[in-house]
């Protein structure tokens, strides 16, 4: 595989949350009994006639300023083909006068990936099939709910410019974080509410672009990665076969691991795309370009080098990993107002991705001005890092509180440095053989003892006070 | 008796709603088993209705400027819970859950519906002949076609049974059929009255449009459906058209050109009876020039590309999944297909497999593509000629109505029936049907007249004008002998006029 790169674009369906649907009154709800959310005009009886949706546009111009794209003036075409599912067997959808033009989207990693167009258009029903292996072929008969029929979607085309399966996914999982920071999508996956379509081709680096398959039905960021993988893979063993990889639509078997045919190119449609005569274009003016872009908060890469900044310099790996984590959960704001509020920056992003993270939902509504003072007692020394948990627990729980009380009330008193001393001697004293190595040089039997330390006084030491002690009596 | 007459009455309570409504009924009960006009009239619902008008009047109410006006409306209208056939075997059982906007404001301005009028399938046809529940005849000659695609509509009102009636215009499907009927047919400004809850034919074409015995009752009637509606997103933010038509203000001053392109090709005796118009409109006070607007002539290459285009698409959604007929088949495919065949008769299939080849990869820019360019030219054509010119004259069909079954295994020759209405929907303008006399053939003649978008004050001000010099005030039902019209005098908008025309520019 090694000589091999993959080459993949993303298409990735995200349904708006908008109150209505696209082009009717109908609630955009999700989860509702069978066509019991459907009107004349989703359900394209005779007759009906779409009206775009201005929320829609709004959020869809969101999501084109979130990803720096050119917001242009856009019409709708009619995209024809016969499927149950879709009631006037045409979807209307932008075709060559998309919304939004040209972006990029930086993932976490670095790496800058092209967004070729992000457009509106409609969903279409659900179909189950109903018998036998629930699969179309073997099917008894099938069932549609037009429920989702006519809720808004954007799609979002990227260049084919991501090279592993985990960048496609990284790609995949920041999207979902601009989508749903921006307030256009909720990105669950697990509802189809973020749906992704995976390119995938293979070369050898230097080489033009191979035949490309398009892979179809990833309903997860895992499903994604594992798809992407599976399908170079297949391509590579082709081409080593002295086979050709033939364009084709193909769909992901979750269960069975493969991808597997599901049309060629010869099968696939010709949609006879055509200008939407029911509809107007979408002019936007500057004035509403303004608002819209007033109207987005800060978005994920923003918040992450925000975290980065207080940090102040270099973060380890591990304080990579707690800056993604903060701000994926929604932690970093809490972070940045600990840290204002005068909590050292390090401690309040540890504190905040490995404990708070533990309750997302209280630490998105916890009183930053007590978060930032439980950690200022805890780096004073005043408070042990376990006492200190332990009343960040108890501030989670009532949403805020004065830590101090908090720690009166459980009797967290630091100790004073003569019963600490007292006890440290205790513990040298009852183990004279690692303490003669510590002393020799064996750094790491620091440890040992500090943890001997913290039995002893049921966590209540400081830490650091412990080491101190350590360091005065070995030297 | 007008629309404007019997709304006076019911609303002065000099006459009942009711009697209005019985005798229509009563009208249709007499004589449409001879014309076929209606598919289906809804005489309990009618009656019904008509005694709510009563009551408000009753209750010192106006029940509307349509009070107790029996209406007829074409079957490719939406109606609440009353069948809605479109003149199709695939809407078969279908009753829609919805009013059409037109429907409604016919409603909130008192009038009545008394049925579903019969028209081409889909409204697809010049004859009527298309329609799977057999054709309509013409009440002025039952071997004649009562034109095409609104024919039920044009004979209903025709025929006396109502004095209005509401019709689509795809193409020209409510002026040919007023032309052949001897009725008022206009088609309004795109965009002025709602589309919502008519069953599309070609989205970008279509509009609904008032059939009367007058220029003043189509003017009332537009009135009364006209205006902005937020279920149609191609409807126009303006008010509707005034109800009531400018006639006495004179044409001193206007500027009428008789087009070229909808008189040379035409009928001898229709020509003639489209100079005699102008001669009446420069008697009138009117400046009449000769005019040529040669890209007319590829107005009908080009609708019958961009129509079955939009048509193909409109009509995919006839699949027997949700509503109408099914046949059943042993998948999904087969019974689309088998349904699709069983339920579209010969001519809605031509035109859907003529759109779904002009809109194939590799055709689309050859056909679609090209077609939509001549519209843009018959566009700017108009502008400059509507430069030079307030209206333009000319025939609104090639002819007077043919008999029955002489065009059904020629659909060129049908199609070109279309040939002098289809401008004006390319250019989505306003432009109306008046009765001019007869043919040498004794049917009526339609002389048609065209305005730029919005104009319709003016365009039915000069259709009052050609009612007003009509040679026969009405034509009656049966075979009329041709009349010599009642303005005689030279034309002087003759080469002559075009001087004076071309100096103002």
């Amino acid at each position: 595989m090694s000589e091999w790169e993959m080459v993949i674009g993303l298409e990735v369906h995200c349904e708006l949350k908008t109150d209505t649907k696209l082009f009717c009154g109908c609630r955009n709800v999700f989860g509702e009994e069978p066509n019991t959310n459907v009107c004349p005009v989703c359900l394209g009886l005779p007759g009906s006639l779409p009206v775009l949706n201005e929320q829609a546009v709004e959020l869809a111009m969101r999501i084109g300023t979130a990803l720096g794209c050119d917001i242009r003036p856009s019409s709708f075409h009619r995209k024809n083909y016969f499927y149950p599912d879709m009631p006037k067997d045409y979807q209307v959808s932008q075709y060559d006068e998309p919304i939004n033009v040209g972006g990029t989207l930086q993932l976490p990693g670095g790496t800058l990936v092209g967004v070729t167009r992000a457009h509106l258009e409609e969903d279409t029903g659900k179909t189950t099939h109903v018998g036998a292996g629930g699969r179309i072929h073997s099917a008894d008969h099938s069932l549609v709910d037009y429920n989702r029929s006519g809720v808004p979607l954007v799609e979002i085309v990227s260049e084919p410019d991501m090279r592993s399966a985990a960048e496609a996914r990284a790609y995949a999982a920041e999207l979902r974080a601009v989508l749903v920071a921006t307030g256009a999508s909720d990105g669950r996956m697990e509802e189809g509410s973020m749906r992704v379509d995976a390119n995938v081709s293979v070369r050898r680096p230097g080489e033009a672009f191979g035949k490309r398959c398009e892979i179809k039905n990833l309903n997860s960021l895992r499903s994604v990665a594992r798809a992407i993988e599976y399908e170079a893979a297949r391509q590579v063993a082709l081409i080593e076969a002295g086979q050709a990889v033939v364009q084709e639509t193909r769909h992901w078997d979750e269960d069975a691991g493969q991808t597997r045919t599901m049309r060629s190119k010869e099968e696939a449609y010709d949609y006879r795309y055509f200008p939407e005569p029911d509809l107007v274009p979408v002019v936007p003016d500057d004035q509403w370009r303004a608002r819209v872009a007033g109207s987005i908060g800060l978005l994920p890469a923003a918040r992450r080098s925000r975290l980065v900044d207080l940090l102040g310099g270099e973060p380890t790996a591990a304080q990579g990993e707690q800056v993604l984590s903060a701000v994926d959960q929604g932690l970093d704001d809490l972070v940045v107002a600990a840290v204002d509020a005068g909590a050292p920056a390090a401690l309040a992003l540890a504190r905040a991705a490995n404990e708070v993270a533990a309750d997302v939902a209280a630490g998105r509504t916890l009183d930053p001005a007590a978060f930032a003072a439980l950690l200022a007692m805890e780096a004073g020394g005043k408070l042990s890092a376990t006492q200190a948990k332990d009343v960040l627990a108890d501030l989670l729980a009532a949403g805020g509180g004065d830590p101090a009380a908090i720690a009166r009330d459980k009797g967290f008193e630091a100790m004073s440095d003569d019963s600490l001393a007292d006890v440290v001697r205790q513990v040298v004293d009852a183990n004279p053989d690692e303490w003669a190595r510590f002393r020799d040089g064996e750094v790491k039997l620091g440890g040992f003892f500090t943890g001997k330390v913290m039995k002893a006084t049921a966590g209540q030491a400081n830490g650091k006070a412990v080491a101190a002690e350590l360091d005065r009596l070995r030297s | 008796m007008s629309a404007q007459a019997i709304a006076d009455d019911v609303r002065s309570g000099r006459r009942s709603a009711r009697s209005v409504v019985e005798s229509s009924l009563a009208a249709v009960a007499a004589g449409d088993g001879d014309v076929h006009a209606f598919l289906l009239v809804t005489a309990d619902d009618a009656l019904a209705a008509a005694d709510r008008v009563d009551e408000r009047v009753a209750a010192g109410e106006d029940p509307g400027p349509l009070a107790g006006v029996p209406v007829a409306l074409k079957d490719n209208l939406c109606t609440k819970g009353v069948p809605t056939t479109c003149g199709s075997r695939i809407l078969d059982g279908w009753r829609p859950p919805y009013d059409a906007t037109v429907v409604d404001r016919l409603r909130a301005a008192g009038a009545v519906v008394v049925g579903k009028t019969n028209l081409d399938e889909f409204a697809m046809g010049s004859s009527t002949e298309n329609s799977a529940f057999g054709p309509t005849r013409n009440p002025r000659d039952t071997s004649r076609v009562p034109g095409g695609s609104s024919g039920g509509s044009a004979a209903a009102v025709a025929a006396g049974f109502v004095p209005l009636a509401l019709g689509s215009d795809t193409g020209g499907s409510i002026r040919q059929p007023a032309a052949f009927c001897g009725v008022v047919g206009m088609k309004p400004t795109y965009g002025t009255v709602s589309r919502y809850g008519l069953v599309a034919f070609a989205s970008s074409l279509d509009q609904i449009g008032p059939f009367a015995t007058s220029v003043a009752d189509a003017a009332l009637l537009l009135a009364a459906i006209a205006g902005h509606d937020p279920c149609d997103s191609t409807s126009l933010d303006r008010p509707a058209p005034p109800g009531l038509v400018d006639a006495d203000a004179g044409l001193s001053g206007l500027r009428v050109g008789v087009c070229a392109e909808l008189v040379d090709g035409v009928a001898p005796d229709v020509a003639k009876r489209v100079r005699q118009a102008a001669d009446a409109l420069a008697a009138a006070g009117a400046t009449v020039v000769d005019l040529a607007v040669p890209e007319l002539r590829y107005g009908l290459s080009a609708y019958y590309l961009l129509a079955p285009a939009e048509a193909s698409s409109n009509l995919a959604r006839y699949d027997g999944v949700r509503f109408g007929l099914r046949v059943p088949a042993a998948d999904v495919t087969a019974m689309n297909t088998a349904t699709r065949t069983a339920g579209f008769g010969a001519e809605v299939k031509r035109r859907i497999m003529l759109g779904t080849y002009a809109l194939s990869a590799g055709y689309y820019d050859a056909y679609y593509g090209q077609a939509q360019r001549v519209r843009t030219l018959v566009i700017r054509a108009f502008d400059r000629a509507y430069q030079q010119v307030d209206v333009l004259l000319g025939a609104t069909a090639p002819s007077t109505a043919f008999p029955l079954g002489d065009r059904v295994d020629d659909p060129m020759a049908m199609y070109l029936s279309d040939v002098c209405t289809i401008p004006s929907n390319l250019a989505g303008h306003p432009a109306i049907s008046v009765p001019f006399g007869t043919g040498d053939d004794g049917l009526p003649v339609g002389v048609q007249i065209l305005a730029p978008a919005l104009a319709e004050p003016t365009l039915f001000k000069v259709a009052a004008a050609i009612e007003a010099a009509a040679p026969t005030a009405g034509v009656g039902l049966g075979p009329h002998a041709s009349e010599e019209p009642a303005v005689e005098e030279g034309r002087s908008g003759a080469p002559g006029g075009v001087a004076g025309t071309e100096a103002a520019r």
